[in-house]
């Protein structure tokens, strides 16, 4: 799948589900998202099913929702991944973290708790040493925003 | 941020294991977008960077922006090759840094 399919496919499912939920007029559009996903890119096509996302279906609280990640990786000095980025498309702003890893981290593996402000993908993003990008995301329905205002 | 920050270091492993790490700090982690009864916006300050290191190399290191939950948690692993110091900051918006550190034996 080319980026430019994947990203316009991506696009077109988050409006798709932003048109049916009150939306804050804050909120980040997937314009916002798909952008942040291109500078993380630099516009480079990108591989799906090597990054395993583990994040609720549905958040009951968006203020605090777990999120592991782990990235298919030898995490050798030659083949590691460095950087993994996360964006949603229904915060006020699409970027959510960047984590830095080195071959010292072992495995490609990170967690944290994020904020959602609404119902919309998590897209999670990892670049490798040998200059390969990888993307998979998932869909969240989020019952009560956790951005405030 | 008077708490300590909380961390899940083992105290010991074996050479070349991969260990697994858990922080916490407490932090409300204002995002700047919600506004006090007055109406007025809160302004953001956030916990905006995360940095570990071993024995003075950095192994890990997060970029926070304001969708990182209050009292940010992070859990990440690192290949141990010998015993040392595992050295932890949290950097503020205000510009405070707080520190951490522990140390590991590996046999």
């Amino acid at each position: 799948m080319s980026s430019l399919t994947r990203r316009s496919a991506l696009a077109f499912g988050a409006g798709l589900t932003l048109g049916l939920v009150a939306v804050d007029e804050s909120a980040a559009t997937p314009a916002d998202a798909a952008a942040e996903i291109a500078k993380f890119t630099g516009g480079k096509a990108t591989e799906s099913g090597e990054i395993a996302i583990d994040l609720p279906e549905i958040a009951e609280n968006g203020n605090t929702v777990p999120l592991s990640i782990r990235v298919n990786s030898p995490m050798t000095a030659d083949d590691y991944v460095s950087e993994i980025r996360v964006v949603g498309d229904a915060n006020p702003n699409a970027g959510i973290v960047k984590f830095h890893l080195t071959p010292a981290s072992g495995r490609a593996e990170v967690a944290t708790r994020i904020r959602l402000g609404g119902t919309g993908n998590v897209t999670v993003l990892a670049k490798t040493s040998t200059g390969k990008f990888f993307a998979d995301r998932q869909a969240v329905k989020v019952t009560v925003g956790g951005c405030g205002g | 941020m008077a708490d300590k920050p909380r961390l899940r270091v083992p105290s010991e492993a074996k050479k070349g294991d991969i260990i697994q790490i858990k922080t916490l700090v407490s932090h409300p982690m204002e995002t700047g977008f919600r506004k006090d009864e007055a109406g007025k916006p809160i302004p953001r300050e956030i916990i905006n960077s995360l940095v570990c290191t071993f024995n003075g190399r950095e192994v890990f290191r997060a970029d926070i922006e304001p969708a990182i939950s209050a009292n940010p948690y992070f859990e990440f692993t690192v290949k141990v090759e010998e015993s040392g110091t595992f050295a932890f900051a949290w950097v503020d918006d205000n510009g405070t840094v707080t520190t951490a550190e522990q140390g590991i034996a590996v046999s």
